[in-house]
């Protein structure tokens, strides 16, 4: 496969590079907001608004650093990622990651941004040391989803028109393998073990699982809740409690999330949300799950025990992501 | 089996035609100039080839290079005999963008031949209906899709009784003959139907001014039917009485638009505005999705075997992504691909067909169109 732009010699530092002070845990919930190009900040107890912090336009995905103390945006029409000091609360950089970024990744050490860019069908490694970009590889049209492996060897693309998840080796920076998933692939979740790769099917309607040895998908989980039709169910966030035990999946406009047993591949439960499910996280307890819903502007608030809607919450318009600092 | 070379690697290419007239009427510098609403503004083999460019890496996965062989033929006795020579070098896959006639007449032409068609701009219902053929897949929608969605979209707004205002083209008849069949479906009351003439000669201004033509009547709507355009855009904001016009201007069901910002649509304009240097319209999209369909079946059934590929394509278990939001598939009865349609102005799209409330025992996108116990179509007998 072609590789894009120069491969600079990686350089390993003993050091981490933005080594700010410890981040203390603020227990705020950031939602960003595709329409009004903000990050809405909630205090996950109150859930009163602390504040709105401005970005570049159409902020969606968003992840922190590996202490908490910084939270990357990724800002599409902005065509950058910013990033917010988590105690500050504003924008304190502004990268120039390619244009327009959807989602992306941080590697494990923190150093590296694994960025896709939607419009270039680019999957762009930025160093965030010398705040460079370090390689670009080309990938199937529309790349959403993107997830580095712990063991900082893989990045993992989801390509939205080719239906494909693209398997790239960060060290030759190649296409190790073009794993044909369902229809429109969007995000992914990896088991705790790192055998299995989840990637869910919008349009398909499923999940389906990669078995990350063979990279072959080796099963699908199809969601059904009642009441709603095929087409109506298109399953995009993901997330896995920290025991691999069980997965949460956001059915988009069937309105629901679907609770899944891991192990079994069963799903046990669909708890009703707002309008067009995308965003999901779980607290550091893991007993409370907050989803943002992009059709009805709020934010349902699950108690993952009775799995029961505790509380809905408006945010900004258009809420894409959010997440947790506990 | 279809022609498959080995290029290079161990890929092999899968070679789709593609057959136009040279001189279509459609395509004359005036009205490409002009822009109509749900009109082509360009030769569609551009949506074709944004299609082709999608596929390297799902093709790649498959291990299949798509590629295009355009042919445009300067007279209507040439078309069947082009379709031969495509056959004889192991082309089967062929899009058509002809005028409805044409697409007719050859479909007939061609159905002892191991061939699949995809009619990518006809929209007349009777290639649905009477002249359907079972190697003929249909991406662009019927009228009857177009006036269905129109249809509901009046009803869901209360806005039921309708002026019409019509020319007088065989295609505007059409258009009227399938405005009634949805105004009948969904309890549109057609108050009547005026036809007009495009000219300023004074004699005749009962027929060319929208003023007059619009007068002595009360009505919710307009809907002017013009198969081409001109007329048409002079209609909204010229009408009697202070009401939204809509049909072949105004507000216009389409099947894709370049304002659409939903399901992906930003990335795929995108890309075709960088590709032909123009926005892309409905037309373009039907090419499109023509090859979507080809890649998506190749790609799925890891086949190249003609039969196999036209099996799935036709069978329930295809699904495509329009970027519309929906899955799409195509109708076994008929070979129409199901799909939104979009209710579109000047630069907006204001909503997308079917709308709520308007449910169908099995797929809800069949309640624009021809269904099963209504059509026309067997396949046996044409």
């Amino acid at each position: 496969m072609k590789i894009y732009a120069t491969l600079l010699v990686f350089i390993f530092m003993a050091f981490s590079v933005v080594s700010p002070l410890s981040a203390k845990e603020t227990g705020y919930l950031f939602i960003s907001s595709e329409k009004d190009h903000i990050v809405t900040v909630l205090d996950s107890k109150s859930l009163k608004k602390v504040t709105d912090i401005k970005t570049a336009e159409r902020p969606r995905g968003m992840e922190f650093n590996p202490d908490y103390s910084l939270l990357y945006v990724a800002c599409g029409d902005g065509d950058s990622i910013d990033v917010i000091d988590v105690e500050k609360l504003e924008v304190i950089d502004s990268l120039d990651v390619g244009e327009d970024p959807e989602r992306f990744d941080l590697s494990p050490d923190g150093k590296l941004l694994y960025v896709s860019n939607e419009d270039d069908g680019l999957l762009t490694a930025f160093d965030l040391t010398s705040k460079k970009i370090i390689a670009q590889v080309e990938v199937g049209e529309e790349p959403e989803g993107v997830l580095a492996t712990p063991d900082g060897k893989t990045v993992y693309v989801a390509s939205e028109v080719a239906n494909l998840v693209h398997v790239i080796d960060t060290q030759s920076w190649e296409l190790r393998a073009n794993i044909l998933v369902g229809n429109r692939p969007r995000r992914f979740a990896l088991t705790p073990d790192g055998q299995e790769l989840w990637v869910s099917n919008e349009l398909g309607g499923s999940v389906s699982l990669i078995d990350t040895e063979t990279n072959e998908v080796n099963n699908e989980i199809v969601f059904e809740p009642k009441g709603f039709r095929k087409d109506d169910i298109t399953p995009v966030g993901m997330t896995m409690t920290r025991n691999g035990k069980t997965a949460y999946v956001t059915l988009g406009r069937a309105n629901h999330v679907a609770v899944v047993d891991v192990a079994s591949r069963e799903v046990e439960d669909y708890v009703l949300v707002g309008r067009r499910a995308w965003g999901l996280t779980l607290s550091r307890d893991e007993e409370t799950l907050y989803v943002t819903n992009g059709l009805s502007d709020d934010m349902s608030i699950v108690d993952t025990a009775s799995l029961k809607v505790r509380q809905s919450v408006p945010v900004g318009r258009v809420p894409y992501t959010v997440v947790l600092d506990d | 089996m279809l022609s498959l070379s080995t290029a290079y690697c161990d890929e092999k290419t899968l070679v789709i035609g593609y057959l136009e007239l040279e001189d279509d009427s459609r395509y004359i510098e005036e009205r490409m100039d002009a822009r109509y609403q749900a009109q082509p503004w360009g030769r569609p083999y551009a949506g074709a080839e944004v299609a082709i460019k999608e596929s390297r890496f799902s093709g790649s996965a498959a291990g299949v290079k798509f590629e295009l062989k355009r042919q445009s033929v300067s007279a209507r006795g040439a078309l069947e005999p082009a379709v031969k020579s495509f056959n004889e070098q192991g082309i089967q896959l062929i899009l058509l963008d002809l005028p409805a006639d044409d697409v007719s007449a050859l479909a007939k032409a061609t159905r002892d031949m191991n061939v699949l068609l995809f009619n990518i701009g006809a929209t007349d219902n009777t290639l649905r209906q009477q002249q359907c053929q079972p190697h003929l897949m249909h991406t662009a929608p019927s009228d009857a899709m177009l006036t269905d969605a129109l249809g509901q979209f009046l009803v869901s707004r209360k806005w039921r009784e309708v002026l019409v205002l019509k020319g007088p083209k065989p295609g505007d008849s059409a258009l009227l003959e399938s405005l009634e069949g949805s105004a009948k479906r969904f309890g549109l009351e057609l108050m009547d139907a005026r036809e007009f003439v495009l000219g300023r000669d004074p004699r005749n201004r009962s027929q060319n001014n929208i003023s007059l033509l619009t007068a002595n009547e009360d009505y919710d709507a307009v809907i002017v039917l013009d198969s081409e355009g001109e007329f048409a855009r002079s209609v909204p904001y010229q009408t009697q009485k202070p009401r939204p016009v809509a049909g072949s201007a105004g507000l216009v069901p389409d099947w894709w638009h370049w304002s659409f910002d939903r399901f992906g649509a930003p990335q795929l304009n995108g890309r075709f505005t960088k590709h032909a240097e123009r926005p892309m319209t409905g037309y373009d999209w039907a090419a499109w999705i023509a090859v979507k369909t080809i890649v998506e079946a190749v790609v799925r059934t890891s086949s190249s075997d003609f039969n196999k590929l036209v099996d799935y394509m036709r069978g329930p278990d295809i699904v495509l992504d329009g970027f519309k939001g929906k899955r799409l598939s195509y109708r076994s009865w008929d070979n129409q691909l199901r799909q939104p349609i979009l209710l579109t102005t000047y630069n907006w799209v204001i909503d997308s067909a079917p709308f709520d409330g308007f449910l169908h025992t099995t797929n809800n996108l069949d309640t624009l169109g021809a269904d099963q116990k209504d059509s026309a179509c067997a396949f046996s007998k044409n």
